[in-house]
């Protein structure tokens, strides 16, 4: 037996029925309905509750990434700026203390620029530049004195605003750097002056590489025109262009979702840097940054799909017991409403072939005994005695009428068992009785009728009605799988165990192995189109059962059907109903 | 000796030919249509037996046969019906009917009860004649 007939619930094979209430008792629909209504009130709730983490563990990581990032940012300006700060009030702080002449002075000026150095750090060289855009004093590891700055823009911008820090350039030197410049006056001659000092970029790129970055991050200074001042680990070359668009100017730290010309998306911190031309900019990978997500998600799928698993098992598991009760419930309230329904039916036919039987009883009697009386005085007036021809008549009369009473008698004992509850029985008068309801069909159609059945089988106590409809459904169900001409057997024997066994064996059309295990189940028929109920052999095995007996089929298309049927010689019944009867 | 018969049917007809034959067969039959003469012929006559229709107007025949057990218990009673049902001949047979049989009869085996039925009545007479006479014998001391 495979694996799956031995899964498969009962219900599996059940026909459906017809009518309006079809879909009631069609028990696969009923089980698919239930699986589908149990997987939908359980599993939507779980996907969206799964649904609604995902998204909140999602929001909950970009958040705190958008706020790492604004975070690192906003440091990261604080610390540029205050470097650049420091350096211009040191800057100013030299202009009002020593003024234009001490600066001027190369010895002096030299020990500025060691003192600076020492204290401050990131001075590379100093310089004071006179308003015609010469230098006048230059302190420094290159050879600048004398240079003219007039036509740069940085010495203009510095004369016309007082201060300036430039972005990071080559210039004359060929060197990355950066200035800040501050304008000064002489107040002996009136005239204004420059002090610029260059500064280490250096010093930007420690800042920026203290960062505490990922791999794929990136922190680094662009100026507002997108180029960029240090060194950038994945966008771009020193001094070149950015390849992310220049964020549009705020005041405050803002975080970006961008997208590089590659289709790589990038959440960019970025800080103007006041009174400068610096952007800091600090970009982050958002695939990485959001690389715990994936984890995430993946131990939720995993979850969820274990919860699936487990709920849609207990589902159909559930499923499957309930529908399987209801369908058991429904074979036994089928089985008991057709027992009611053989029952009325029986009861029925019964009062009717004892209404017919007792109305033909009297006319019959009077014809017995008018045929009898002619007969006597034939047989008794020597005048008549040998009129052959009218005897014989008269004969026949009573041979007919002995036959109808035959009948009759039968019709009223056939009426009288279904009442009749438990009886003596010996199984041959059954079996006669029934092959004699149908003795006149079978001649009909020329089926022969063989019994064979001991004269010493034991008789046995049991429901003389009942087992008249099990044998009258059984050979009744051979004639109509027969066809004319064909083979009736029915047996009889002692077994060993105590139980006498029946067989009702027919040679006509089979059964296919199919149809075998439902042939008993309410309603199934194959003569559903001729008429057929699908009741008989129902009711026939209800019947067995309830004699304590046990029925099997055996068939082969083509060849014919055995009915065997297995009774106790002690009765012990299964639970009997009460007789409905009454 | 001939057997004494009363036959009890309200089918006049039938009660007509089965007499007849009966009495070609040697019986001393009557017959009676209704319970009321029935009654009155039971009263009036000494029979072997009594041959009764359980179907009749007015008065059916299980409640004629109490009647008549009643009156003349040792009376043989036999029931002839077109209408027998189980429970009718067990209550019949119950209340003392003798035989019960089922119509359309066979004359033979109707005549071989009615025979049983005189004997059997001739037993009991016997048997009450000879404790009649033991009575008087032990009334009178002898």
């Amino acid at each position: 037996m495979s694996i799956y007939s031995k899964v498969k619930p009962q219900f599996w094979e059940a026909g459906s029925r017809s009518g309006p209430n079809k879909n009631l008792f069609n028990f696969r629909r009923i089980w698919h309905l239930a699986i589908l209504l149990l997987a939908v009130v359980a599993l939507v709730p779980l996907l969206i509750m799964t649904f609604i983490d995902y998204n909140v563990t999602r929001h909950s990581l970009e958040s705190e990434n958008l706020l790492r990032t604004s975070r690192t940012t906003s440091n990261t300006r604080r610390t540029v700026t205050n470097f650049l700060h420091e350096r211009k009030k040191a800057l100013a702080f030299l202009a009002e203390h020593q003024g234009v002449q001490r600066l001027l002075n190369k010895q002096n000026l030299e020990a500025i620029l060691s003192s600076m150095q020492k204290s401050f750090g990131g001075f590379v060289d100093i310089g004071v530049i006179d308003e015609n855009g010469k230098q006048r004093a230059y302190i420094g590891p290159h050879d600048l004195l004398g240079r003219d700055y007039s036509e740069q823009e940085w010495f203009q911008n510095t004369l016309s605003r007082g201060a300036y820090t430039s972005g990071v350039f080559l210039g004359f030197r060929d060197e990355p750097h950066l200035i800040v410049a501050r304008r000064i006056q002489d107040f002996k001659s009136g005239k204004s002056f420059v002090l610029r000092a260059t500064l280490d970029t250096e010093e930007f790129n420690t800042i920026l590489s203290s960062i505490d970055l990922p791999d794929t991050g990136d922190a680094f200074i662009v100026d507002r025109d997108g180029i960029i001042q240090t060194p950038s680990k994945w966008h771009g070359d020193f001094l070149s262009k950015v390849d992310l668009p220049r964020p549009e100017f705020s005041e405050t730290t803002r975080v970006l979702q961008e997208t590089s010309k590659d289709g790589t998306a990038y959440t960019v911190g970025y800080a103007y840097v006041t009174d400068t031309p610096f952007i800091v900019l600090v970009i982050k990978n958002t695939a990485e940054l959001m690389r715990p997500l994936n984890t995430i998600r993946m131990e939720l799928l995993w979850l969820l799909a274990i919860s699936i698993a487990i709920i849609l098992f207990v589902i159909v598991g559930v499923a499957t017991y309930m529908v399987n009760k209801i369908y058991m419930a429904d074979q036994t309230r089928a089985r008991t409403l057709h027992q009611v329904e053989h029952t009325n039916r029986m009861a029925s036919i019964g009062r009717l072939a004892a209404g017919v039987a007792h109305e033909i009883n009297n006319p019959l009697a009077i014809i017995n005994e008018k045929a009898g009386l002619i007969n006597d005085l034939f047989v008794f007036k020597e005048e008549y005695a040998n009129d052959r021809r009218l005897l014989a008549n008269i004969h026949s009369i009573i041979a007919s009428v002995e036959r109808c009473g035959k009948i009759t008698k039968r019709l009223l004992s056939f009426a009288r068992h279904i009442d009749v509850h438990e009886a003596n029985i010996r199984f041959k008068d059954i079996a006669e009785e029934v092959i004699g309801f149908l003795q006149k069909e079978a001649e009909y159609r020329s089926i022969t009728i063989k019994m064979n059945i001991p004269e010493d089988l034991p008789e046995f106590t049991s429901d003389r009605g009942k087992l008249q409809q099990i044998f009258l459904n059984l050979v009744n169900n051979a004639f109509q799988a027969m066809n004319d001409g064909g083979n009736l057997a029915i047996s009889a024997s002692e077994e060993m165990d105590n139980s006498l066994i029946f067989a009702v064996e027919d040679d006509g059309c089979g059964i296919p192995e199919t149809d075998k295990k439902r042939i008993f189940d309410p309603f199934f028929s194959t003569k559903k189109t001729t008429g057929g109920t699908g009741l008989g052999l129902s009711i026939t095995y209800g019947l067995v059962q309830e004699l304590g007996g046990a029925m099997t089929v055996d068939s082969d298309v083509g060849k014919g059907t055995t009915f065997t049927i297995t009774m106790p010689l002690k009765a012990n019944k299964a639970d009997d109903n009460e007789d409905i009867t009454g | 000796m001939s057997e004494k018969v009363l036959l009890i049917d309200d089918e006049v007809e039938f009660l007509e030919n089965l007499s007849e034959r009966m009495r070609v067969r040697g019986m001393d039959v009557s017959t009676a249509e209704t319970p009321e003469n029935a009654v009155a012929a039971i009263d009036s006559g000494d029979y072997d037996a009594i041959v009764l229709d359980l179907q009749m107007p007015g008065m059916n025949g299980i409640e004629m046969l109490k009647l008549i057990k009643k009156s003349h218990p040792d009376m043989q009673v036999i029931l002839l019906t077109g209408q027998a049902t189980l429970e009718a001949g067990i209550q019949a047979m119950k209340l003392g009917a003798m035989d019960f049989m089922e119509k359309p009869a066979d004359i033979n085996a109707l005549t071989e009860k009615i025979k049983k039925a005189q004997a059997k009545k001739m037993v009991l007479v016997e048997k009450k004649t000879e404790s009649k006479v033991k009575d008087i014998l032990n009334s009178k001391g002898w």
